[in-house]
């Protein structure tokens, strides 16, 4: 049943790609640009189909650096906006995805994840842009990453999205990957007022005493949208409060601080990840995206054998869940972690075990999913 | 039911891709089952050998992809020369008789045969044969029930193509539900 609020509540057999597009607009997003690529193009079709029906606009750009400034323009006037792309369209977003962190514009980027590097395999999967999110962009920053596992976790996960772009004023990127962009499954859409919708955090204060740049206790600043009748000034360079150019070492420091402090301060509300019999475990299997649906097999074959696994699935990558893997670390003899790129997150996984437990990375080049006797193999060499 | 695998397969434009969407929608939406439906992606879709896979659960579906389908439907000989050698023993194999000679080499699999392509055009448009196909595979191997596929080809076709689509799936099922394995 269709509402005006977009929202289409019921239960849908979707593609993830499209239930990316119908996460986004039960979230709000009510503009998308784009610049359509295989494997996500799918989103773009959908939401060139999707949102003239609720009011929202749709424009194909001329390419992915366009896109993304576009993005940025539009959530400066107050929508709430999205994109999705895959591999060579994500490495154009990343200077204006710095843009928007430095700017501290709320906005979401999907990302359908294909072989690379380069134009690498477009019809094929991948998850080697884990790193890329991270760090894609110059300069120092924090950023909010996803990875959906199913087509209604790409629902549930862009809502989530939106919502901690609008909280924590920040790009968030939702880090998809082929086989579940292109997968169709059951997805159930809530009705619309059962869904959680941050809105945008304007200014709670008169035009004559608003900074721009002041954080809020929580470290975010309040946001003034075009027409409102706040004097904003919008840049890329290091700025103070104000929002004025500074290119000084202190005003950098401010900057910089404040931007990674409002993302590393909140880690813990901001994590998320699931877990199951990890408290006892001999091996911890640590995956995300579609590897956590391909590990299972060899995770049921390895219990069969009597080898006590545990499931550590990340929901939120980024910020990393740290103080959890070096909790967990004290307590297994090793982590696991399949990944389709030659080792990302088994980097982050060594790195906060602290050397408690061994982590063991099952690659995997790209353009299909792992073996699971692959898996099986890691989780008996993590056991012994 | 435990997993079951389900591959559909033949050339671009029959609506094999279609007709694998449709069989995930009635298994998930309205048998209340867990399906995957996957497909292959990229020219051949668009024309060449095209093939869908489909994952039927009661519980829930991790891989996505068939690994060793249990039932295999073939529309085309270049997608029976593809995937019957990878046919698991006691297989189900569904075949239009018209369009594909399968080579029988693991003797444990059971062949169902229609002439999909030739009663849908006696229907009136050959373009049905897909929907042919889906009533047959229902009615021979009954993993999704009639009345949630009649429901998720309803739903799929266009309006004015509704009678004709469910009078095609009502035939290939009634085949079905009387067809033998081919000796």
């Amino acid at each position: 049943m269709e509402t005006e609020s977009g929202v289409l509540t019921g239960e849908h057999f979707l593609s993830g790609n499209e239930a990316f597009g119908e996460g986004a607009l039960a979230a709000g997003c009510r503009f998308f640009a784009g610049y359509p690529i295989t494997p996500s193009t799918e989103v773009a079709e959908h939401m060139a189909e999707r949102l003239p029906q609720v009011g929202g606009i749709f424009i194909q750009m001329e390419d992915e650096l366009a896109s993304m400034n576009a993005l940025l323009g539009a959530a400066w006037a107050g929508q709430k906006a999205m994109t999705a792309t895959s591999g060579p369209g994500f490495s154009l977003m990343m200077e204006n995805l710095g843009l928007g962190v430095v700017t501290e514009t709320p906005c979401v980027i999907v990302n359908v994840q294909r072989g690379g590097p380069s134009t690498g395999l477009p019809t094929l999967v991948g998850q080697a842009d884990m790193m890329q999110a991270k760090w894609g962009s110059h300069g120092p920053y924090e950023i909010i990453a996803l990875s959906p596992s199913s087509p209604q976790e790409c629902f549930d996960f862009t809502v989530k999205a939106f919502n901690l772009a609008e909280q924590y004023r920040t790009p968030v990127l939702v880090m998809g990957d082929e086989v579940v962009g292109h997968m169709t499954e059951r997805v159930v859409i809530p009705p619309a007022d059962k869904i959680e919708r941050t809105p945008r955090r304007t200014p709670r204060v008169p035009p004559e005493k608003y900074l721009p740049y002041e954080p809020d206790p929580d470290g975010v600043p309040q946001m003034a949208l075009a027409g409102q009748g706040y004097k904003m000034h919008i840049t890329g360079l290091t700025h103070d409060r104000r929002g004025y150019p500074v290119i000084s070492e202190e005003a950098q420091a401010d900057m910089i601080g404040r931007l990674v402090e409002k993302i590393r301060k909140n880690r813990e509300k901001i994590t998320e990840y699931e877990e199951e019999s990890c408290e006892d475990a001999d091996v911890i299997v640590c995956s995300y995206g579609i590897s956590a649906r391909t590990s299972q097999l060899a995770i049921e074959n390895a219990r069969a054998e009597g080898i006590k696994v545990g499931v550590f699935r990340l929901i939120v990558v980024w910020p990393f869940p740290e103080s959890k893997i070096d909790e967990l670390a004290g307590k297994t003899k090793g982590f696991v972690v399949p990944e389709i790129n030659c080792g990302q997150i088994s980097l982050e996984v060594e790195r906060c075990a602290h050397g408690k437990a061994k982590t063991i990375l099952v690659p995997h080049a790209g353009g299909g999913t792992h073996n699971p006797d692959n898996i099986l193999e890691a989780i008996r060499r993590a056991a012994a | 039911m435990a997993r079951t695998e389900l591959r559909f397969a033949g050339f671009g434009g029959q609506g094999i891709l279609l007709a694998g969407y449709i069989v995930g929608k009635a298994a998930s939406i309205y048998d209340k089952k867990h399906a995957t439906f996957t497909q292959s992606y990229g020219p051949e879709s668009r024309g060449g050998a095209c093939a869908a896979g489909v994952v039927v659960s009661e519980t829930p579906v991790h891989y996505p992809h068939p690994v060793k389908p249990a039932v295999l439907v073939v529309m085309s000989q270049e997608a029976c020369v593809k995937f019957e050698p990878g046919m698991p023993d006691n297989g189900v194999m569904l075949i239009d008789e018209d369009l594909v000679t399968p080579q029988r080499m693991n003797k444990t699999v059971k062949v169902y045969a229609i002439h999909s392509t030739r009663m849908a055009e006696e229907l009136g448009r050959k373009i049905v044969a897909n929907i042919v196909m889906l009533g047959f595979f229902a009615g021979v191997t009954k993993i999704v029930s009639h009345d949630s596929m009649k429901t998720a080809i309803l739903e799929a076709v266009p309006a004015a193509t509704k009678d004709l689509n469910e009078n095609a799936f009502e035939q290939g099922y009634e085949y079905g539900l009387k067809a033998q394995p081919l000796p």
